[in-house]
């Protein structure tokens, strides 16, 4: 009986150790530790033995057994892990073949660089503030130190609906709004767009987007309003825009001046998207006009102010190497999806 | 405003690097829009005298010339010309010599013979008859210039200049000049100015002075604050001399005769516009400066007759207007070649005047340009007197004695108070006060006991501010430091009707679409395309009263018809599909108001990307952004652009229409070629702004388990989905959780135009597990108010 438990143990392991998958796993359960199983048999004729055999084989049956069960726990732990292994094996993918897309679409890019312009100003506490396109005479000109039959009314080719009513050509119109509605401090911005009669080509549009900036408060200066530009230049071109300011001339600001920023292609070398200059004029920009202060009600011997502004298409146009402007309203899909 | 270079050093005596010029004005505040180096393209192009002129062996109208270049062995060269002779001077292109518009002129053979260059016509040379009125068009350019065989080309036709093109912004008409520009070439560089005192040695004429010719009368002296007139007598009409049309082309205005160089001359360099009557057709000996009489007409230069009005001013004789004040002169006492004596004029005009009068003749003239924008009054006498020291100089007539100056009233003089400390804080700087103080003075700007006193040709500085401006641009603007404002804190951010709208763009491109911006303005036609009714109210718009074309001429009422040319556009180049929305403004006129409503409209299209019920979910998804939640779709058969029967307005449970969509309409689509459906949403976006939405609070979640029943019926088709689930809804009461339909069949046993519609319903309680009693009793309160509503029953 000894040996035969024995060479049962010694069939029971070598079988474990060899089996590769659940069904055979499940015969081997049940041929040598199910009910009708080899081993029990052995051990229910255990009664036919004597007193001194029986603790002994006993003992004996008891290790077989514990054996062919941790034998078989192995084969089990064994069995999972191929059939692991081969149903990975089974699931393998190609992951070079295209991805399944979810439509996305996108702003476009005068409304992507618009808002990245206010979210670069709303940090420095400014407002948004809006006005009206179809605008009066007086918010576009006069109340902007552009009297009736001013020479400067000519620089900017008007559309009028009526004598006193028209398109606004500059976002300025809604700085003389904003100052007759609020007393200083004055923050805002004012993005838009405005209408000048020329003709449609790569670089004119009869309808374009601007955007305005206002600060009006006691003791602003003309170095502030370098500050506050070149913080928004580094801010939207760069780290390493430097700016640049020369004198030029507009109705309502006075000093005023045009404002380049360091090209952020070639930073400053000359390149063909500065044209060699190293320089991009991007705004116009000065110290508001004392007679417009004192038009909107703002007294200029207390308040001072700046006032900037620049075009929305040209910073989108330099920006992302855009050289025809038509391509912006053309509206194909193919264009708006690289933005 | 071109500036010759060469005549800039009439008055700065110092040469410049083109370059470096450029870039120092511009940085001073006059800024420069490029420079041109004149006859720069000319090279190796020399002087040659003809020594022989023989025909060509080979070639009838071929000559061959042996020519003097200045070098040791006369050159062989072949032309075609015909008005060569020996012993004449001409341009000699030599081998490897350029000419204007990059020619390339090599030694070659000309028929088997020897052309070691090129002899040049003036046009060759990029030259007119106006240049050099002696030249013979056809053929080689004969020079009657005082230089010999090998001077190079371009010192003798003066074509060394650099013509510097400056844009003068309006508040600097003195700048609209040499002498204006030269001053400010000195107070830039630092160097001396030197002006010139014209000297004119005028004497009677026949025993006259000009108070024997004319006399002047200024009717309205607002308007010509100051008229001033010298005679000339024994006029010679002739071309200029070569360095005057030199200069005149270099500043890019064509030479005609020495009278009309003159006065072109003179406004260049002055700034001050002149004008030459012919003495002879001036009826009465009289010049008057009056109003136009009503009716009155004038044929001015150029040769249009004007109708003329009581506001515009006119310079008159004794009997008829001979210019228009400011604009344009008459032909009726134009300079001609048989002119003898004429009257210089240097009159000061009122700007707005000449500018209001320009606009309603429709003629912008060089002068009418200067005087819109306000001259210095001061400027009339040195002007006419550098007129006829010019006269004198180029011997073109005897100057008569005596001017005739009417200048009843000086400008008023500006007094600004100089405060450096103030102008230091404004500006946020600390330029010294010497440094103020020697601007100034190189600015002509007196400083007398902390006053300032502008010189007369700077009307622009009126106050602090401007003086601050004067200061910073020669100081250098690029000083100034850059500070941030102090400033105190203020609640900023987007407004919730800003922020709205970054959530609506965030949606709809999250959904798939793509944002387009289109003109706000459109053409007429845009409302045909739409089938628009010829009554519709969405036709009357913001009309523009000058607009480019047709196609802008009207303020869009709706940006439909915009957004589906876009669609239009992408389906022409081949884009499979395209969903598109743009947050547009529509200009909605307001009955006795100056001003139109502009309210933001959202329109949502899409081809190739789903179907009605897609536009559907992107509808509601867009309601929902703003708050409402629950919607209801109600079909709408009346709008001309949509397909009648797929088409629904959305509506909030306050029954407020927020939203149109549907398929569009096939006639709509053929218009634009779309072969395939197009759906279209358009969002009163400025109404949805305006939705307060609903507080929200938290519902406690439900203890007790849902209970689910299905409901098939068969109803008619016209019977809508939307009906049954609102009786459902108002039968179920408030165990009712919630109702969605899960299927719709239609099978030819149920019968014609019947349908059958399934329901899911969830019936929950929240205080107890509701059994299957509960649930029978709301079910029969709902099978029998559909019974009797809609006279439908459980399918069987």
């Amino acid at each position: 009986m000894k040996e035969k438990l024995e060479a049962l143990k010694q069939k029971a392991l070598d079988d474990l150790a060899k089996v590769s998958d659940a069904a055979a796993l499940e015969q081997m359960r049940v041929a040598y530790l199910g009910k009708k199983s080899e081993l029990a048999a052995i051990l229910k004729g255990m009664a036919s033995l004597t007193a001194e055999e029986r603790p002994i084989i006993g003992q004996l049956g008891n290790s077989v057994r514990t054996a062919i069960e941790e034998a078989f726990e192995v084969a089990k732990k064994h069995v999972v892990e191929l059939e692991t292994a081969k149903k990975i094996n089974a699931e393998r993918l190609d992951v070079t073949l295209p991805s399944k897309k979810t439509d996305k679409g996108n702003l476009h890019p005068l409304t992507k660089v618009q808002s990245e312009l206010e979210n670069i100003v709303l940090g420095m506490g400014f407002s948004i503030a809006e006005g009206p396109e179809v605008e009066t005479d007086y918010y576009n000109f006069t109340a902007l130190n552009t009297p009736e039959f001013h020479p400067a009314r000519d620089v900017q080719d008007t559309f009028y609906i009526t004598d006193k009513v028209l398109l606004r050509s500059q976002t300025s119109t809604v700085q003389v709004h904003v100052m007759e509605n609020n007393k200083p401090p004055i923050r805002i911005i004012s993005p838009g767009r405005v209408y000048r009669s020329d003709a449609v080509d790569a670089t004119h549009s009869p309808m374009f987007h601007q955007c305005e900036g206002l600060v009006i408060d006691k003791n602003i200066t003309m170095a502030d309003l370098k500050g506050t530009l070149e913080t928004f230049a580094k801010a939207m071109f760069g780290d390493k825009t430097k700016i640049r300011f020369r004198p030029h001339h507009f109705p309502f600001t006075e000093p005023s001046c045009e404002v380049d920023v360091s090209c952020f292609v070639c930073g400053g070398k000359g390149c063909s998207v500065c044209k060699g200059e190293g320089w991009i004029e991007i705004l116009g920009a000065g110290m508001v006009h004392p007679n417009v202060l004192r038009m909107s009600g703002i007294d200029p011997d207390v308040y001072s102010g700046f006032a900037f502004g620049m075009g929305i298409e040209r910073i989108v146009m330099t920006k992302y190497g855009i050289s025809d402007m038509r391509l912006l309203y053309e509206n194909d899909t193919r264009f708006l999806s690289q933005f | 405003m071109k500036l010759s270079m060469n005549w800039l050093k009439d008055y700065v005596d110092r040469s410049f690097d083109p370059k470096e010029f450029s870039d120092k004005m511009t940085l001073t505040g006059s800024k420069v829009e490029g420079f041109e180096k004149l006859g720069e393209e000319i090279k190796n192009v020399v002087v040659g005298k003809l020594l022989s002129v023989e025909p060509h062996p080979d070639s009838d109208h071929l000559l061959i010339c042996m020519v003097d270049v200045g070098k040791e062995e006369p050159v062989q060269i072949v032309t075609g010309a015909q008005n060569v002779k020996p012993g004449e001077l001409v341009p000699a292109a030599l081998d490897d010599s350029f000419l204007p518009g990059g020619v390339h002129i090599k030694a070659g053979k000309l028929r088997g013979v020897a052309s070691n260059g090129m002899l040049c016509s003036l046009s060759e040379l990029g030259l007119t008859l106006n240049d050099f009125p002696y030249a013979d068009e056809n053929g080689i350019f004969l020079l009657k210039e005082d230089c010999k065989p090998g001077d190079d080309i371009k010192d003798v036709l003066c074509l060394n200049d650099v013509a510097v093109e400056f844009e003068i912004t309006s508040n600097r008409p003195d700048c609209l000049s040499i002498i204006g520009l030269a001053r400010e070439t000195a107070a830039s560089f630092a160097v001396p100015l030197n002006l010139h005192t014209p000297v004119v040695n005028d004497g009677l004429y026949n025993g006259k002075t000009i108070n024997d010719y004319i006399s002047v009368t200024v009717e309205d002296s607002k308007l010509c604050p100051r008229y001033t007139a010298r005679v000339v007598e024994d006029i010679k009409i002739e071309p200029s001399p070569k360095w005057l049309r030199a200069r005149l082309r270099a500043c890019g205005v064509r030479p005609i005769n020495n009278i009309v160089d003159i006065t072109n001359y003179v406004c260049l360099e002055y700034g001050q516009p002149m004008h030459a009557f012919d003495y002879n057709y001036l009826k009465g000996g009289k010049i008057v400066v009056r109003h136009a009489a009503s009716g009155e007409k004038i044929t001015t230069l150029d040769g249009v007759e004007r109708n003329l009005n009581e506001n515009m001013l006119v310079i008159a004789d004794a009997e008829r207007a001979v210019a228009v004040a400011g604009v344009m002169g008459g032909e009726n006492s134009e300079i001609i070649p048989e002119t003898k004596t004429i009257v210089f004029e240097s009159a000061n005009f009122n700007g707005p005047s000449v500018r209001i009068t320009a606009r309603d003749l429709g003629l912008r003239t060089e002068a009418s340009g200067r005087y819109e924008k306000g001259l210095d009054r001061e400027n009339t006498l040195p002007a006419v007197e550098r007129a006829c020291e010019l006269i004198e100089l180029l011997g073109a007539g005897k100057v008569v004695k005596g001017i005739i100056d009417v200048y009843p009233e000086k400008a008023p003089q500006n007094v600004i108070d100089f405060d450096p400390v103030k102008i230091n804080e404004f500006l946020g700087t600390d330029v010294p006060l010497e440094s103020m103080l020697d601007t100034f003075r190189r600015l002509e700007i007196k400083c007398e006991n902390g006053k300032l006193y502008p010189p007369s040709y700077r009307a622009d500085l009126e106050g602090m501010h401007d003086i601050a401006e004067e200061v910073i641009r020669i100081y250098g603007y690029d000083k100034i430091p850059s500070t941030m404002f102090s400033a105190q804190v203020s609640i900023s951010g987007r407004t919730d009707r800003q922020q709205k709208i970054v959530s609506l763009n965030n949606l709809l491109t999250q959904s798939g679409f793509y944002e387009v911006q289109t003109y706000s303005f459109i053409s007429p036609k845009y409302y045909d395309n739409i089938s628009l009714a010829p009554d519709a109210p969405e036709r009357d718009s913001v009309v523009i009263s000058n607009p480019l074309g047709e196609d802008t001429s009207i303020m869009r009422t709706t940006a439909l018809p915009s957004v589906l040319e876009v669609l239009s556009l992408n389906l022409r180049h081949r884009n499979k599909k395209c969903s598109i929305y743009e947050n547009a403004k529509v200009y909605i006129k307001k009955p006795g108001e100056e001003l139109p409503d502009e309210r933001l409209s959202t329109v949502l299209a899409f081809y190739g990307n789903g179907d009605f019920y897609n536009m559907k979910g992107y509808a509601e998804q867009v309601l929902s952004l703003f708050g409402i939640e629950k919607t209801q779709a109600v079909s709408k058969t009346d709008l001309p652009y949509f397909h009648p029967g797929r088409c629904a307005s959305l509506e909030g449970s306050d029954g407020v229409s927020y939203a149109v969509f549907g398929e569009l309409h096939p006639t709509v689509a053929k218009k634009y070629d779309f072969d395939l459906p197009v759906y279209v949403c358009i969002c009163d976006t400025e109404k949805l702004l305006g939705v307060v939405a609903e507080e929200k609070h938290y519902v406690p979640l439900p203890k007790f388990p849902a209970i689910e029943r299905d409901l098939a019926f068969v109803c008619d088709e016209s019977l809508s989905s939307g009906d049954i689930k609102n009786a459902i809804v108002k039968y179920g009461g408030k165990l009712l959780e919630s109702v969605e339909i899960f299927d719709i069949y239609r099978d030819a046993k149920l019968g014609e135009n019947k349908k059958s519609m399934a329901y899911s319903l969830m019936l929950r309680s929240p205080e107890k597990t509701l059994d299957d009693s509960d649930c029978d009793k709301i079910m029969y309160k709902i099978l029998s108010g559909l019974e009797r509503d809609f006279g439908i029953t459980l399918r069987s």
